[in-house]
């Protein structure tokens, strides 16, 4: 017997108040089941921004979109590792492609993730890119020669017709697309908001507040890529581009505000059994992490923000800086509200007469430091493929070979 | 045939072939390759099934004890224990009957037979029970009851050494000095086959207004019109007589 | 023309072939060795909690049978111990660390009781319909298993089933529970836990049988199940449990 985790459990065993089922004592989903819907929803978020100027025709939002579409493939290759790490079997996770339950929301997500990932992001990204790369392949020499040559399947045919089709076909997977990203993330919410046990999570609207939390923390999440790209690359910030967005944000604050504080009346008002501890939760517990950071900080303090930007007129230095503090307020917030979910509702027993105590690891393979890593991982990845495929520059424009 | 291809984009053609490499190789590999050990889920509930059917047994069963110890098996038969299963003090006996020598456990000091019979006051009423630090310290219980018949030394003369709780509710009442068989009358069977013969409660509300009725000379009894107060209920329907006034 | 022809009678050749392979698979099931067959069984388990005395008697004998860690966090079957005041508060422990020592009096008890917990075996589990790949499931004597082969330690289950049964192995890291024992009563033995109780609170039964003292525990007891308004539909069946308990 691990002398450490028994270690670990006589010392939560120590904190539980009240009266807690003998085998609730150990939260079984970590930081990494946080870390994980929250990737998702930055995939799903960044590609609902990335369609509004395909098929909602917002041009002015049109310098990030490649860098949203970038994003979000980022995001999506690194999606299936804190829920790898976390497995107590991680190398059996193939058996979720092999012999699916098909009643399980979790089953699907081999599949739903594998569709989005080649049938939508990889595609869209192809089509965006497969002029560019056979011109940047002819430019080149070496093995980046070989590599944009390999990325566009060797295709060479640029002419006029085939750049139209191209844009076409990317209008079809974008529409494609949007109800993929939503059953992307929405499966997530649908996991958490289809447990019958768990009043917390139960709720219709589970679902719908995710994936509103997504486009909120998705576009608030390129604002800030963009926002920190451009100076390092020399070039100045449109300010039309980022006031079109921002607006695009406040809308989305605005819609998830509302369905979460839908909830919050909702549960109060029908004063249901769960409704004494999930008090206790709320007010004690989770205080500091819903009332302070997901509400103040990430939702009223943005929404005031913007707010005061569209109706003052303050110039473009203020704005930025507005902008900017924002959308990392956001970025808090949106991760303490998939906090406040995952571990919020494992707090509390399903007797409902106690509430037991998350410690968090800060190594081991569930803890602290892998979780930060695996928040910075898209990062890295990212910028590798900005430096393959980059986003801004057009093939004429670019000079040199990359090293 | 060949135009309707070359009408198709060169992009298309060039994904399509990739498409196609990809469904063939995930298909081929699913259907073809892998064996359906691994994919049959019939195959795996029954292996489970048969797994779990392999696992040891280590608790014998209530009878087989009394094929070799019938003389305990025959003096448990009719005792207080005779629903308690030999297992349930002597431990998981499988490990003996299949190697004689392995003796399983005996409590013989007074750390065992507390795990049921110390006082609790969740515990059922009508299960004996002692405070252990009380009853005859230091002694081992089986010096005094034999596992097998455990009928105590003695009839026991209180009430208490199976209604511990509602003895221990009394004591601080009003009611404290009443005897139980004052209100109860106990037939003589009950002290020796409980569950046969119950007491009586009390069944007109004259019994009680024997010392609480406004005719009676009992001093320290608080006294009530018997034709008026409670309607017609029984006193106790109201009144909790083991702690009157408090409960 | 005979491209055309070859293509259409390969594929009717190919689609041929898949439902005869499948029609082979199914008629390959027959019940299991040695003449046991699940189909006539149905399990369950009756509770009297007037009965039972919290001796935790049974907690330590499915830990030995089981195999379970001997650590109070990990529980196939536990008791709770409920004590209800005459203020309305109610009290609720799992009895794992008193035992054997005498519990002192507290005053103004109203009811005051134990009741054994342990997984219900749901005839409508919500543990199997979140499994991922299927390693839980019912088995068609109405016992829920766990394929600890196949189990990826995910712990859905663990979060959807509202009765706390399920734990997380610390050795297997697969998901586990009580099995009813199921290596024991497909034999014709009881459950440990039935087994040493003392005072036969516990009641194993087979509910498709003809002479069963489950269903005359059924038949004489009002009987409650655990959080009904879930549709669990437990087989585990309570006689005189008291509204307080969850």
């Amino acid at each position: 017997m691990n002398q450490e985790l028994v270690q670990r459990l006589s010392e939560l065993q120590q904190e539980v108040t009240g009266f807690i089922y003998p085998n609730e004592v150990e939260i079984h989903w970590s930081i990494l089941i946080v870390v994980y819907p929250y990737i998702t929803g930055l995939v799903a978020g960044a590609f609902i921004l990335a369609s509004l100027v395909q098929v909602f025709n917002v041009k002015e939002v049109q310098p990030t979109y490649r860098l949203a579409l970038l994003t979000a493939l980022a995001f999506l290759l690194i999606a299936p590792l804190p829920l790898q790490f976390h497995l107590g079997h991680p190398e059996r996770a193939f058996e979720i492609f092999l012999t699916p339950q098909l009643g399980s929301a979790m089953a699907m997500f081999g599949f739903v993730y594998l569709w989005y990932l080649m049938a939508v992001l990889l595609l869209e990204i192809w089509f965006e890119y497969r002029k560019d790369m056979i011109l940047w392949s002819k430019g080149e020499k070496g093995p980046m020669k070989w590599i944009y040559r390999g990325l566009s399947l060797f295709s060479s045919d640029i002419s006029e017709g085939a750049v139209a089709f191209d844009k076409k076909a990317i209008k079809v997977i974008t529409v494609i697309g949007i109800p993929s990203a939503f059953i992307l993330h929405g499966y997530v919410g649908f996991i958490f908001g289809s447990v019958k046990a768990n009043p917390w999570w139960s709720s219709v609207l589970i679902p719908i507040v995710f994936l509103m939390s997504a486009i909120v923390s998705g576009i608030a999440l390129v604002i800030f890529l963009y926002m920190v790209i451009t100076p390092l690359r020399g070039e100045r910030i449109d300010m039309r581009c980022l006031d079109k967005i921002t607006s695009y944000l406040f809308y989305a604050v605005i819609v998830d505000f509302t369905l979460e504080a839908l909830d919050f009346i909702h549960r109060l008002y029908e004063s249901e059994e769960s409704i004494k501890i999930l008090s206790k939760l709320v007010t004690g517990k989770l205080f500091v992490s819903l009332w302070v950071i997901q509400i103040l900080l990430g939702m009223i303090i943005p929404l005031a923000i913007m707010v005061a930007v569209k109706s003052l007129k303050f110039d473009e230095e203020l704005r930025r800086l507005l902008y900017f503090t924002s959308v990392i307020l956001i970025q808090l917030g949106i991760f303490a509200t998939r906090w406040n979910v995952v571990i919020g509702g494992q707090l509390f027993s399903k007797s409902f007469r106690g509430l037991t105590t998350y410690k968090m690891e800060v190594a081991g393979i569930e803890g602290l430091f892998t979780a930060i890593g695996l928040l910075i991982l898209p990062f890295i990845v990212l910028t590798i493929l900005l430096k393959i495929l980059p986003a801004w520059e057009t093939a004429e424009v670019k000079e040199g070979a990359a090293s | 045939m060949r135009g309707m291809l070359r009408k198709i984009p060169e992009q298309i053609r060039r994904l399509s072939i990739v498409i196609a490499i990809i469904i063939v190789g995930v298909v081929t590999a699913r259907y073809v390759i892998l064996p359906s050990s691994l994919t049959d889920r019939r195959f795996h509930r029954e292996s489970t099934a048969q797994r779990e059917v392999a696992k040891n047994i280590v608790f014998a069963g209530a009878t087989i004890c009394g094929n070799c110890h019938g003389d305990q098996a025959g003096k448990k038969k009719d005792g207080f224990h005779k629903n308690v299963s030999c297992e349930t003090c002597h431990g998981p006996a499988q490990a003996h009957i299949e190697n004689p020598s392995t003796k399983p456990t005996a409590a013989r000091g007074r750390d065992f037979c507390v795990f049921c019979h110390a006082y609790d006051p969740s515990r059922p009423t009508g299960f004996p029970q002692i405070n252990p630090v009380l009853h005859n310290p230091i002694k081992a219980c089986i010096t005094c009851h034999n596992p097998h018949d455990p009928v105590p030394r003695e009839t026991p003369r209180e009430c208490s050494a199976c209604h511990a709780q509602i003895a221990s509710i009394k004591t601080v009442s009003p009611h404290a000095l009443i005897g139980c068989t004052s209100c109860h009358s106990v037939p003589v069977k009950h002290k020796v086959t409980p569950r046969s013969v119950r007491p009586t409660k009390p069944e007109t509300r004259e019994f009680c207004g024997k010392c609480h009725g406004k005719e009676s000379d009992r001093k320290d009894a608080p006294k009530i019109d018997l034709a008026s107060h409670g309607e017609r209920f029984l006193c106790w329907e109201c009144h909790y007589p083991h702690r009157p006034e408090r409960m | 023309m005979n491209r055309r022809k070859f293509l259409k009678n390969a594929v009717l050749f190919v689609s041929a072939a898949g439902v005869f392979r499948h029609l082979l698979k199914d008629a390959a099931a027959k019940p299991t060795a040695g003449g046991y067959d699940p189909a006539n069984h149905l399990y369950g388990m009756g509770i009297d909690i007037d009965k039972c005395i919290g001796c935790g008697l049974c907690i330590e004998a499915c830990k030995k049978e089981n195999n379970v860690p001997k650590e109070p966090f990990f529980c196939r079957t536990w008791v709770e111990r409920y004590v209800i005041k005459r203020d309305g508060s109610v009290t609720v422990e799992s009895i794992e660390a008193q035992k054997g020592k005498p519990r002192a009096d507290e005053p103004d008890i109203l009811r005051s009781f134990f009741v054994p917990k342990l997984c219900n075996q749901c005839a409508n589990p919500p543990c199997v319909q979140v499994c991922p790949v299927g390693a839980t499931f019912a088995t068609e004597d109405g016992v829920v298993l766990v394929d600890s082969k196949r189990c990826i330690g995910c712990r859905y289950c663990i979060q959807a089933c509202p009765y706390g049964a399920r734990y997380l192995h610390p050795e297997t890291r697969t998901a586990d529970k009580c099995t009813f024992c199921y290596h024991r009563i497909v034999k014709g033995l009881l459950p440990a836990c039935v087994e040493v109780c003392p005072t036969q609170a516990r009641i194993f039964g087979d509910l498709k049988s003809m002479a069963s003292r489950l269903v005359r525990f059924t038949r004489v007891n009002k009987i409650h199940v655990l959080k009904p308004h879930l549709n669990t539909e437990p087989k585990v069946y309570y006689a005189d449990m008291d509204g307080e308990v969850r």
